[in-house]
């Protein structure tokens, strides 16, 4: 089968400068010291009306959400994945926090709160409407990434809005789009992701308090990246945030995701939800660097990371790429799922997780073959060191009427140590019989002749891992936007220190 | 430059003893051939001195300008000047052979204290002396040694290196698998490093690599030991009549 995948030469060429910069463990432990406001703790119908009420929303959004309040009351938390951790107190955690700065909603980026355009700032993510340069060389070719910031339950900023409007994008918080948009939002909203889909999806819809919202309409080509960056900083909070992307016909889009959160020794949850409509001849794609705090090497604090996300490819010929890198997070629950609903539509899928000390992954994705004609493609590549548990789980579904259907996977473990552990779990059902699924499947460990190697030509252990490590996810690295993918090689190289030796 | 004295060597996990006493003394500015019998302890002295795992030095010593060696991690060997040209050279997919290339050089010269190469210099030398080993562009790209043919990874090795500028190289059979032609660019390319400061144990089987590099010393090494060691003529004698007599001399 013929799936191109775009190829970039000299990827990698900047690895080692990257690692070596970002030198030090978690690099995004610290916190930023604000005045904030909360909801009471827990969550019962009178939160889901605060948050809905904090947003300013109309009264059918609100509707919506005690709806799905009412549905996860009678829901059990799911056991199935390979992960364990404490039972978490769903009554014990804030739902709603947002700095006081931005009870008033600054106007522009010019009022926000200089604190947190600070925060962004040491992040390495100004809220400036400036092109990106760092690692591209020649001028013409600016790249611009448009960004929005959400900080803890309120997005605190947005970039680029203006001239993306005058292309017909429409970039900006989901709740602002709630406000603005209420025709797209009620289309749209849950209708990839139903309102009683799984658990921590049904929570979200009770109370996701932000996120972002994109609409590009017919025949256009955004101008720009989009990304959203997450920044979890109150303790005791979850974060539930919402996003949703509509491509409309034979539009084309690229978005980003990054995340990052304080350093702390209690667990914190973040249960999202990504839900995209790709229509006729569309295209999306869709990268996550995800960086949570993963915990200490004793398995204390870090984020538990309980994630729907879901493209929903509705029209003919219509295509979605979805490419993570999970470095970060205690717990990983996380399937990015393809829905080729459309004849001739294509799913791709690229996964790296990494997995180090007492970290648990259980991440993969679903394919979902309805249409004729459609093709999907998953690479896979599961790190795991220290005591960690990786987990690849994934499910190729074609239905009787996807004929012709393609499915290509690949899924490769790499372990470093021997104290770790690797599982792949693939569901695969073929309802027509002119569709084929391929599956590979490989297990192996860092090589000590790879490594002795490296060293003889004058490299430290970690840097002969580290180097190795990206080699193993080369395909999944040159997948990703450029300045992602050096982002990406460098976080490979930090999340596994300490891995050797 | 390189001073080994009565090496005894066993292996970690098993009771066997592979170096028996090696002494060698390989001075500044000098090429040295080691020959002999398979499974005689050749390979096994390059990995010793460059520091792999799962050997146990269990008397004698190495100094390299007076620094012991046996006592570094292998990158600190490798930052001292040690190179070591693999017998079997190592795939490593997914990395292109440019990127390895610029991580090492700029690790040692790290290790060394010294200013990184940028890209822009770096890709101007590399270049260059890709060129005289007749290493394509392509190439450079490629995966480390992946799919390359065994005389492009022993080229590779070579060019390497070029690059890294070690004091002290070991080649252990560079020689091998190469073609005539290639054999040519690989000497050259050794011959063009040898200077004064600079010191090559080369270890092969055939007087043919000899032909090209003219060692200065020659020793023969059986058993784990050096049982002789002469001028570039033993390396003739050893072509012609084989190791037979050596050995039986040595027995007597
Ligand atoms: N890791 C190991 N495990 C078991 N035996 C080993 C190991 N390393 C070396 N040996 C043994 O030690 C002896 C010396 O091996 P070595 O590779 O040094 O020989 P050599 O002189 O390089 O031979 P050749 O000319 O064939 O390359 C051999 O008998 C070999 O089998
Ligand atoms: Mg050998």
């Amino acid at each position: 089968m013929s799936l191109d995948v775009e190829v970039k030469d000299g990827v990698d060429q900047e690895t080692v400068d990257a690692v070596k910069e970002l030198s030090g463990t978690y690099k995004y432990g610290w916190n930023t010291d604000i005045e904030m406001e909360y909801a009471p703790k827990g969550v019962n119908t009178d939160i889901v009306k605060l948050i809905s009420e904090k947003n300013e929303e109309p009264e059918w959004m609100t509707e919506w959400r005690l709806q799905a309040f009412e549905r996860w009351e009678k829901m059990t938390e799911p056991e199935w994945a390979m992960v364990s951790y404490p039972k978490i107190d769903f009554q014990d955690q804030y739902y709603y926090a947002r700095p006081k700065s931005m009870v008033e909603k600054p106007k522009s980026l010019d009022e926000v709160d200089p604190k947190l355009l600070a925060t962004y700032e040491k992040l390495g993510i100004p809220l400036k409407e400036q092109a990106l340069l760092a690692g591209v060389e020649a001028p013409e070719e600016e790249r611009k990434v448009a960004v929005d910031a959400v900080f803890d339950s309120v997005s605190v900023g947005t970039t680029f809005k203006d001239e993306l409007a005058k292309a017909g994008v429409i970039f900006c918080s989901i709740s602002e789009a709630i406000r603005e948009h209420p025709e797209l939002v009620k289309k749209y909203l849950g209708s990839v992701v139903p309102v009683s889909d799984n658990y921590y999806a049904t929570l979200n819809s009770a109370v996701f308090s932000d996120g972002s919202f994109v609409y590009v309409p017919p025949g256009v080509r955004c101008p720009m990246e989009l990304s959203t960056y997450f920044r979890i900083n109150a303790e005791n909070t979850g974060q539930f945030e919402r996003t949703l992307i509509i491509a409309d016909k034979g539009s084309y889009v690229s978005y980003l995701e990054g995340c990052t959160a304080p350093q702390r020794d209690t667990a914190q949850l973040h249960a999202a939800v990504v839900e995209i409509v790709i229509e006729e001849d569309a295209e999306v794609k869709y990268s996550t660097v995800q960086n949570w705090y993963p915990g200490d090497e004793d398995g204390k604090g870090g984020i538990y990371n309980f994630v729907t996300k879901r493209a929903d490819c509705r029209g003919d010929r219509a295509k979605v790429m979805w490419t993570q890198v999970e470095t970060g997070s205690a717990v990983t629950w996380k399937y990015p799922s393809c829905i080729l609903r459309g004849n001739d539509t294509q799913g791709e899928f690229y996964s790296i997780a990494i997995a180090n000390n007492m970290q648990q992954a259980d991440t993969g994705t679903k394919m979902v073959h309805l249409g004729k004609n459609t093709k999907s493609r998953i690479v896979s590549k599961g790190i795991s060191a220290g005591k960690a548990q990786n987990t690849y789980r994934g499910l190729v579904s074609m239905h009787p009427k996807a004929k012709n259907s393609r499915n290509y996977t690949q899924c490769d473990s790499l372990l470093i140590g021997d104290k770790c552990g690797a599982h792949t779990v693939p569901y695969i059902e073929v309802k027509n019989n002119s569709s084929r699924v391929e599956h590979e499947a490989t297990t192996s460990k860092v090589d000590d002749e790879q490594l002795f190697y490296c060293r003889q030509r004058g490299m430290d252990e970690e840097e002969a891992v580290a180097l190795v490590v990206n080699g193993f996810c080369k395909e999944v690295l040159q997948a990703l936007p450029m300045e992602f993918a050096m982002e990406a090689q460098a976080l490979v190289a930090i999340s596994l220190e300490g891995s050797v030796g | 430059m390189l001073e080994i004295k009565n090496l005894h060597v066993k292996l970690e996990d098993e009771d066997k003893q592979i170096l028996k006493g090696v002494d060698l003394s390989l001075e500044a500015g000098k090429v040295h051939a080691i020959m002999g019998p398979n499974g005689s302890g050749k390979s096994t002295l390059s990995y010793v001195l460059s520091g792999k795992d799962g050997y146990e030095v269990t008397e004698g010593s190495a100094h390299l300008q007076g620094e012991d060696v046996l006592d570094m991690e292998p990158e600190e060997r490798a930052a001292a000047g040690l190179f070591l040209a693999f017998q079997y050279p190592v795939e490593i997919p997914g990395v292109g052979n440019m990127t390895f290339l610029r991580t090492a050089v700029n690790a040692q010269r790290k290790a060394r204290g010294e200013e990184e190469l940028s890209a822009g210099d770096f890709l101007k030398v590399v270049r260059e002396k890709a060129k005289t080993l007749k290493i394509d562009a392509e190439m450079l790209k490629r995966p480390v040694n992946v799919g390359f043919s065994g005389g492009e990874k022993k080229r590779n090795e070579i060019l390497q290196m070029a690059m890294l500028e070690p004091k002290m190289c070991i080649l252990d059979e560079t020689d091998s698998g190469l073609d005539v032609d290639a054999m040519k660019l690989v000497s050259e390319g050794v011959n063009a490093l040898r200077d004064a400061g600079r010191t090559f144990l080369v270890i092969t089987h055939y007087q043919r690599l000899l032909d090209h590099i003219k060692p200065d010393v020659v020793h023969i090494m059986a058993n784990g030991r050096i049982v002789k060691t002469g001028g570039p003529e033993l390396a003739l004698e050893v072509e012609q009549n084989g190791y037979a007599d050596i050995l039986a001399e040595e027995v007597a």
